[in-house]
């Protein structure tokens, strides 16, 4: 067989590595750089022309509701963030150190099922399940309680944010921490160190990339969502998400709603950078 | 560590609340799906197939299942073969921008769906390709063949890297590599893939909703139906999108666990 090292090697090559890249081009980088550029354009008579402009940029960075809604999805996915970590540590902790593997394969199978599918569903079976005369507020009712509002609060649309962001932290978390070399907490335990100091001392820092890496998704998750501050949440409180929406659909303002999502890819892009810069520091003095 | 008894119930008990949690939504859903109450709560109605039969004889339902079913399959088979692709040459070579280039796949799922909504929605229109089922496709193709790619380039890491030199030294063309030790390799986590990205696109409705025109797929039409009020055809569809999105991510996670099974 004659060795053609020149040609079929780069055709071969290229099979491979080429399709990805015309196809992310076209149907990706495309899309993005045009939602940038047509943030510049304007809008006459319901039309969108092609300009180069700042009208849009000024229009909705001078609006107040803009500069409020912003805040308030920062705010709501922080909260958001921190009631998903510390809600899945415990569980997450059980599953990696105390529970047997079988065990804990099960646990991520059965949490990788929920994570994939079905959110939108979901969200709208805790619409029902939560409203005034739902499932909640009949068992409380037994009881002698509420009924309690929970539909358009802030606890309605925390709801929704656990419901899509719970599932992945407890899998991350409990990955990170399955991870963690077993002497070193042996190691604490026998140098004397409380369980409440394992955890904080030992058990933290060690997998401190992960848990990093696991807060950032459940940030970017909750900040993109409009599905759970919509349905559950009532809009009271207008996040990004629903801006975008509200100006895409009925307003008929792409290029503004482009503002809007320019400015939420870049806060995005800073919060992971600083997170995963924090995530990847050395130790001091380790 | 050895907590003792009592805070290992405690523990055990919190994770099984946990589960409770996030199942509780679907469970819920898939019961009431069969009560003849108009406004689902507890104590229960009685049981019914009312919804069912609602929604089978809807011709909206039938024409939303088909457009999603239409979407999804051509998706799996898009995105798995880009993913393919990607994950072969990420495992294979080294190249100048190689970091900038598995980005390019890797970065559409961590950018918030209503944005890439926009995005593709506004470049459709451009390029005259909105409001088509195909428009869906590649949408959904961008956005899930990370999936595929990460599945089956953690298979290509399980394999021998001597395989395939052995197999160019036994006079195997490199395509003949390709065909015969490659691919036969892979096998388990490319259908694991395609069921990944099939479920991932039968449940995407951000996207759908803003590309999808006329041509709604089932969670665009449950998107449609529940704004503003409960009607308990939902849960009827509801579960009936449950039990295929999630029938497929099981076999996608069979698929890929049968790698260790299957070695070569």
């Amino acid at each position: 067989m004659p060795i053609n090292n020149g040609q079929s090697i780069k055709l071969y090559a290229l099979t491979w590595r080429l399709p990805i890249i015309i196809w992310q081009f076209f149907f990706f980088v495309g899309p993005v750089l045009f939602m940038v550029s047509m943030s510049f354009f304007l809008v006459k008579n319901y039309r969108m022309t092609e300009a180069f402009e700042f009208i849009n940029w000024y229009k909705m960075l001078s609006r107040g509701y803009f500069w409020d809604s912003y805040k308030y999805t920062i705010f709501i996915s922080m909260v958001s963030t921190v009631c998903a970590m510390s809600l899945a540590f415990p569980a997450a902790f059980t599953l990696a150190f105390t529970a047997s593997e079988t065990t804990r394969r099960w646990a991520i199978f059965l949490l990788i099922i929920p994570f994939f599918t079905s959110y939108l569903v979901r969200t709208f079976s805790w619409f029902v399940i939560l409203s005034e005369s739902g499932v909640v507020n009949a068992v409380l009712g037994y009881i002698g309680l509420g009924p309690y509002t929970m539909l358009n609060t802030h606890f309605g649309t925390l709801v929704g944010y656990m419901t899509l962001t719970l599932p992945l932290v407890v899998i991350l978390q409990t990955v990170t921490m399955s991870n963690i070399d077993k002497t070193l907490i042996e190691a604490a335990r026998n140098l004397g160190c409380k369980p409440f100091a394992t955890i904080w001392q030992v058990i933290i820092p060690l997998s401190k990339t992960g848990l990093i890496i696991a807060a950032i998704f459940c940030f970017i998750l909750s900040f993109g969502d409009f599905v759970a501050p919509f349905y559950l949440g009532g809009s009271q409180e207008t996040t990004l998400p629903i801006l975008i929406l509200d100006t895409t659909k009925s307003g008929q303002q792409w290029p503004r709603a482009a503002v809007v999502a320019i400015m939420m890819m870049a806060t995005l892009f800073a919060i992971a950078f600083t997170g995963i810069a924090l995530a990847y520091r050395k130790r001091k003095g380790a | 560590m050895k907590p003792n008894r009592t805070l290992n119930i405690i523990l055990t008990t919190y994770v099984i609340l946990i589960f409770v949690f996030i199942f509780s939504p679907i469970i819920f859903s898939m019961i009431f799906s069969f009560n003849s109450q108009r406004f689902p709560t507890i104590p229960l109605g009685h049981f019914s197939t009312e919804w069912y039969q609602k929604i089978l004889a809807d011709p909206d339902v039938w024409d939303a299942a088909r457009n999603s079913l239409i979407v999804s399959s051509c998706t799996a088979v898009i995105a798995t073969l880009l993913g393919f692709c990607t994950a072969y040459s990420d495992y294979r070579y080294n190249f100048r921008f190689k970091g900038p280039y598995l980005a390019l796949i890797l970065l559409p799922p961590t950018i918030p769906l209503i944005i890439m909504a926009l995005a593709m929605l506004a470049w459709f229109s451009k390029i005259g390709m909105s409001g088509q089922i195909y428009s869906i496709v590649i949408a959904h193709s961008v956005l899930t063949a990370p999936f595929a790619m990460a599945v089956i380039r953690l298979r290509l890491s399980q394999m021998d890297p001597d395989l395939e030199a052995a197999a160019w030294n036994l006079g195997g063309s490199e395509w003949a590599t390709m065909r015969h030790v490659i691919i036969p390799f892979c096998k388990p986590a490319i259908f694991s893939g395609l069921f990944l990205t099939a479920a991932v696109s039968f449940d995407e409705f951000a996207v759908s909703w803003f590309v999808s025109g006329l041509n709604k797929t089932l969670p665009v039409l449950i998107l449609e139906i529940v704004q503003g009020n409960i009607d308990p055809q939902v849960n009827a569809i509801g579960t009936f999108v449950f039990l295929i999105s999630m029938t497929l991510v099981v076999l996608a996670q069979i698929f890929f666990a049968s790698r260790q099974m299957k070695s070569f």
